[in-house]
């Protein structure tokens, strides 16, 4: 695997999730009913800082919750061995509120199925949309994002790797060259 | 990344690292109780067999609501109404129901060694519901889930098992499992029912239980097998209990966080006395809740998938 690229560093990320934390309050007229959550992992990270911004600007929190969506993974009779499961952590229901679905990278959309799939199981959502940091295209589900931090054109060889502070001590997504076969993000 | 065999046997093939890789799988799946909505799509479209050789309730129950919250097509096979009352060997019958498309099949017996027998003979992933005095697991995995939800941990801590060690599986997947865990077990009982080579297992024989429970972090009660009365191992209940029995009076010697498990059905009156089996200190019924969650998360981590060169062509 060689770095191809880096396309956001800590600055454009800051300034990314700046303006997607405008965008959410924008878009609903405020706070009111939102509830930010994170897909494990690198999405909890990134519905935090969306929360703190929008503190920031709005003066109002917004509860953060993390999902795990390994019970609803579609590929679980091709891995071996099972995946770690990790626990859902909502701080309240979910019925009723506007969810902002948040994760770090969007690509074939199997993820995000999965995620609607697990929020259903969890309540009946007003709403639900979904803020991504990276689109980089290659939907294999007609699922698309409502608020994209940057959009990505990619090759299916190629791996987008976001990195956080919190988890890898660096703010910054590269484009990474795989060999032949590509992986899932 | 931890990896698992085909089959649960017993506690015995387990490392350390395994026990507790199924403990943090099950505390996850346990979040499912609190839903609303409790089922996952985790298992769609494989199919459970639960083959009791012997009467059992809250096993077979735990095993199949396990199954069914993982939404997986859960059958139970009773013995009375299959083939193997016909003459079928035990062998052909596994092997009549795997060819049905099961994916696990989960199997108690009388004698010890059935769920291996059965493991040999067919594809499907066995589970271990309890074979003789031999093994049974998912108890012991409930037993110490239980434990270190309540202690935060199993390690260092000192657990009296007390009554027929003879005879029990329960006892034998238990002592596996904590002294695997880094926990001093002591087993207290009728003489009779302590068999020679237990300290081989690396447990202490303790005689009197007030003494046992002295520095006692947890004291596990098991159930006394009346169908073995006729036997003569003891003289009689009302004396088992005044010898082994817990009570309110026991309790009240031993440290004040002593944690109370009995893996159910109790002989209220004989091994536990009524009073306590509801007591704060027991944690019974939790017991029963925690079965469910590991047996889920045994059916998640023993169906895993393929193997990896499938997913990357």
């Amino acid at each position: 695997m060689k770095v191809k690229a880096q396309v956001m560093n800590e600055e454009n990320m800051r300034r990314a999730l700046y303006r997607l934390s405008h965008e959410i309050t924008e878009h609903n007229s405020g706070t009111e009913d939102l509830i930010l959550v994170g897909i494990r992992t690198r999405g909890a990270p990134l519905a935090n800082r969306l929360a703190e911004l929008i503190k920031e600007h709005e003066g109002k929190t917004v509860p953060v919750g993390i999902l795990d969506i390994t019970f609803y993974r579609d590929d679980l009779s091709l891995i071996s061995p099972q995946p770690v499961l990790h626990r859902t952590e909502i701080p309240e229901k979910i019925s009723g509120k506007k969810v902002i679905l948040v994760d770090d990278v969007l690509y074939t959309g199997r993820t995000v199925r999965a995620a609607l799939d697990a929020l259903m199981d969890l309540g009946r959502p007003a709403a639900i949309q979904l803020a991504v940091l990276i689109d980089r295209g290659h939907r294999e589900l007609p699922i698309r994002a409502d608020y994209v931090g940057k959009n990505v054109p990619t090759s299916k060889r190629e791996l987008v790797q976001v990195k956080v502070k919190e988890i890898d001590q660096i703010d910054q997504v590269l484009i990474v060259e795989t060999e032949p076969v590509n992986n899932q993000t | 990344m931890v990896k698992f065999s085909k089959d649960l046997l017993g506690i015995r093939e387990l490392s350390a690292e395994q026990i507790n890789y199924i403990l943090d799988s099950a505390a996850v799946c346990k979040d499912i109780f609190n839903r609303d909505l409790k089922k996952v799509p985790t298992l769609r479209g494989k199919t459970i067999v639960t083959l009791f050789f012997e009467p059992s309730t809250r096993t077979r129950t735990s095993f199949e609501i396990a199954g069914k919250w993982m939404s997986a097509d859960v059958v139970n096979l009773t013995v009375s109404s299959s083939s193997v009352q016909k003459g079928e060997s035990f062998v052909d019958t596994a092997k009549t129901i795997e060819a049905m498309g099961v994916e696990v099949v989960i199997i108690r017996h009388s004698l010890a060694g059935t769920p291996k027998l059965l493991a040999d003979s067919i594809k499907a992933h066995v589970i271990n519901a309890g074979d003789g005095a031999h093994e049974h697991p998912t108890q012991a995995l409930l037993d110490l889930f239980t434990i270190r939800e309540h202690k935060g941990r199993i390690a260092g801590l000192k657990v009296v098992i007390v009554g027929d060690i003879l005879h029990s599986r329960v006892a034998k997947s238990n002592i596996w499992g904590l002294t695997k865990l880094g926990a001093r077990v002591s087993v207290v009982g009728p003489p009779t029912l302590i068999p020679s080579g237990i300290r081989e297992l690396g447990v202490t024989v303790e005689q009197d239980l007030d003494q046992a429970l002295q520095d006692a972090d947890v004291v596990n009660i098991l159930r006394i097998q009346r169908e073995r009365q006729s036997r003569a191992y003891f003289p009689t209940l009302r004396e088992y209990s005044r010898l082994y029995g817990l009570n309110l009076s026991r309790l009240e010697k031993a440290k004040p966080d002593l944690l109370v498990l009995h893996p159910g059905p109790a002989n209220l009156g004989v091994e536990i006395s009524e009073e306590l089996s509801v007591h704060r200190q027991s944690v019974i019924t939790e017991q029963v809740t925690n079965g469910v969650a590991v047996r889920m998360a045994l059916l998640y981590l023993l169906t895993g998938g393929g193997n990896q060169d499938e997913i990357l062509h």
